[in-house]
């Protein structure tokens, strides 16, 4: 077998973004869509981290505006944060393509919750492309790009765990084009979304969504395997595989778009049947809208609402059988790392017994054994928030104990509004906001960010401060210190800060130590590159 | 042909992996069609990990099902017991004392040596496994590797070479 090559999901949909002539991605890092990015970029392609998902949004909008092909990364949560300028990105459209990948993580392998973002897509009005594996993702991805430019709106790509961190055969079509130059073409009422423009733009959404589940109806996407009609299963996602390898036998509709559905198509399905059982992951967003849209399907039992699919649980919901499962295998729980810089921190804030309003990162590991010191995790920088709100709403000697949190990336992601609210509206104890500067994005396997000074491919760029930033919001105590080398004064660091009643920021910097060598392979080159450049430019002179 | 079910456990850093992306490029050669699965995501920090290898004329779900697996490589002691309930009833277990730590030639590659000692029991030749494994591995590793893949296979019964 020549040119077929084993890919995951995520490195089938960077191929495909290289040979569709996708001009920018760009994103933020998150289990399971980070690979996306890094392999498009090794590729070839143009690709840069965003401070968070929002900005990669704002910035992949832009560059569609421009009438480029641009791609969008993010995990599920991230599009939480995206959302804001998604819902008036469906009014606006787009002149290139946007494709906005969305990787959900039913199960939460490594999330704070397991929404299903498919939901997304029909709120805001766009079309939800769903692949099943290595290779549909690899296909759809052009279908989606087709779509986009078709009906000149963004598209929203819905990926799973196993979709994304699955690796099958798949056959590229090779590179097809090259990315094309930008243009720009004014159009104000199109795109400034003031209420006379969004008005008419709501109803142009709503007559492009008719006409793409129209297209939907024929549409090769949505297939038909008619087999024995004693069975009908509609499904779409991984969950197909899962339901063709368990029933066999049972007649299929395969869903590759799942919004806006082909009603008609499903009609008729769900009559050629004798039995018709919607097949999904997550919530039954399939099943609900066949049931509004009266036609009669039988959905999974609640039970299989959490959790991911898989062979055996589909075999399960087609026999109705809703007697407990067998409890998974509990296996080891991840730790911090030995020599983790983090450590020094967390057996302080222990010591202190400190109320710790925590982040998304390495440091979530501090809320398990052996410190437990970890209260509180929701969301991507609302270490900062919700600390406040602790310090606003706790007695005085219970606010003393209250320490934000939040690590470099993190901070960068969302931390910086919440350290505005915290200049702006400092509670009376103050506040103590710890910043666990590791250089990196560890957690999702050493991803680079604003404050690291280099790019994605790990090239020299210019370096946010964070104390410098700290500072110039107004942050009347600003430190940084190295709470691995001094365990001792970092805790006394700590505990003055607390006593005091004003708001500090403490940056307790060092590098993780998985990313260390990498880092310092990097700097090198850094430097390397830029002595060669000085020397270019004085021979130029 | 029977889709072939292997599933391989250990904890974050052992090269869980890189053994399950190996033995699916060995399927690959031997002309198969492969899926691959696992979760990872703190996978660095020392959890457990276990990653689904499944290979035959045509693969469906990307997923071994709870107690089909036909094959268990685990690369922990600990994680024997936890991964148990995965295999299939007269299923195949290799386990970490297959090849004593002593007897290995870089206490980092066990996860090659029990590649070899799962190469015997394999429908297709050891060698597509050697030569996945040398594919993987920067040259200068490939002969304490191929060591391992050799102890690994002697253990398992196997003829060397
Ligand atoms: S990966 Fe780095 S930051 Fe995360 S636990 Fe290990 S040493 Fe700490």
């Amino acid at each position: 077998m020549p040119d077929q090559q084993l890919l995951s999901g995520d490195e089938a949909v960077a191929h495909a973004a290289f040979d569709a002539g996708v001009a920018l991605g760009t994103g933020y890092p998150g289990t399971p869509s980070t690979e996306i990015l890094e392999a498009f970029s090794a590729l070839g392609g143009r690709a840069q981290w965003a401070p968070n998902e929002k900005v990669a949004l704002e910035v992949g909008l832009g560059a569609a505006y421009g009438a480029v092909r641009a791609l969008v990364t993010m995990k599920h949560v991230g599009l939480n944060v995206a959302a804001d300028p998604l819902f008036t990105a469906a009014y606006t459209g787009v002149t290139g393509a946007l494709v906005v990948v969305s990787a959900d993580d039913p199960g939460m392998s490594s999330s704070q919750n397991e929404q299903d973002n498919r939901r997304y897509g029909i709120a805001a009005g766009l079309p939800v492309l769903e692949p099943a594996d290595a290779q549909e993702a690899y296909d759809l991805f052009f279908t989606a790009v087709e779509l986009s430019e078709r009906w000149k709106l963004p598209v929203l790509f819905r990926m799973t765990t196993r979709v994304c961190h699955a690796k099958s055969l798949v056959r590229p079509r090779g590179r097809r084009e090259t990315p094309r130059p930008g243009h720009f073409e004014r159009d104000i009422a199109g795109r400034v979304m003031i209420p006379s423009n969004a008005r008419p733009a709501h109803r142009r959404l709503r007559a492009k969504l008719a006409e793409i589940a129209a297209w939907a109806e024929e549409a090769p996407l949505n297939r038909v395997e008619a087999r024995d009609p004693a069975l009908g299963l509609i499904t779409d996602g991984v969950a197909y595989l899962h339901a063709a390898e368990a029933a066999p036998t049972a007649s299929v509709l395969k869903l590759g778009l799942v919004h806006p559905l082909p009603l008609e198509k499903l009609r008729r399905f769900a009559a050629s049947v004798e039995r018709c059982v919607v097949v999904e992951e997550g919530d039954p967003v399939i099943a609900d809208a066949l049931r509004a849209a009266g036609i009669a399907v039988e959905s999974k039992p609640e039970m299989y609402r959490f959790g991911e699919l898989d062979v055996a649980r589909v075999r399960r919901i087609v026999a109705r059988d809703t007697s407990p499962e067998p409890a998974p295998p509990r296996g080891k729980p991840p730790e911090l790392c030995p020599a983790c810089p983090y450590h020094a921190a967390y057996a302080a804030l222990k010591k202190l017994d400190c109320i710790v309003a925590g982040d998304i990162g390495c440091y979530s590991l501090g809320a398990l054994q052996p410190y437990q010191a970890m209260d509180t995790c929701v969301a991507m920088g609302a270490a900062l928030g919700v600390g406040l709100g602790l310090r606003h709403a706790l007695p005085p000697e219970q606010a003393r104990r209250v320490v934000s949190v939040i690590g470099d990336s993190t901070f960068v992601h969302s931390g910086i509004t919440g350290l505005a609210e915290a200049v702006y509206n400092p509670p009376p104890t103050g506040h103590v906001v710890l910043v666990l500067d590791n250089g990196t994005t560890a957690m999702t396997g050493q991803q680079e960010h604003p404050g690291t000074g280099r790019t994605l491919d790990h090239a020299p760029t210019a370096q946010l401060s964070i104390e410098r930033l700290a500072e110039a919001m107004g942050v009347p105590s600003v430190t940084v210190f190295d709470a691995f080398a001094d365990p001792a004064g970092f805790e006394r660091l700590l505990a003055e800060r607390l006593a005091a009643p004003t708001l500090s920021v403490i940056v307790a910097r060092r590098p993780c130590i998985l990313a260390a060598a990498d880092i310092r392979k990097w700097e090198k080159a850094g430097a390397e590159r830029r002595a060669a450049q000085a020397c270019l430019a004085q021979a130029e002179e | 042909m029977k889709v072939t079910n292997v599933v391989l456990a250990g904890l974050g850093g052992q090269g869980v992996i890189k053994a399950s992306d190996i033995l699916a490029d060995a399927a690959v050669r031997a002309g198969l069609d492969v899926k691959k699965s696992e979760v990872h995501g703190m996978s660095q920090r020392g959890g457990s990990v276990t990653s689904d290898v499944r290979f035959g004329e045509k693969v469906l779900s990307p997923m071994v099902p709870r107690g089909e697996a036909d094959f268990l490589v685990v690369l922990s002691p600990s994680e024997v017991e936890v991964a148990r309930p995965l295999l299939a009833a007269g299923g195949v277990l290799l386990g970490p004392d297959l090849v004593p730590e002593a007897k290995l030639p870089n206490r980092k590659s066990l996860n090659v040596a029990l590649l070899g000692a799962l190469s015997s029991h394999l429908p297709f030749p050891p060698a597509a496994l050697l030569a996945a494994v040398k594919a993987a591995l920067p040259e200068r590793l490939h002969a304490v590797n191929e060591q391992a893949f050799e102890l690994g296979r002697a253990a398992a019964g196997g003829s060397v070479r």
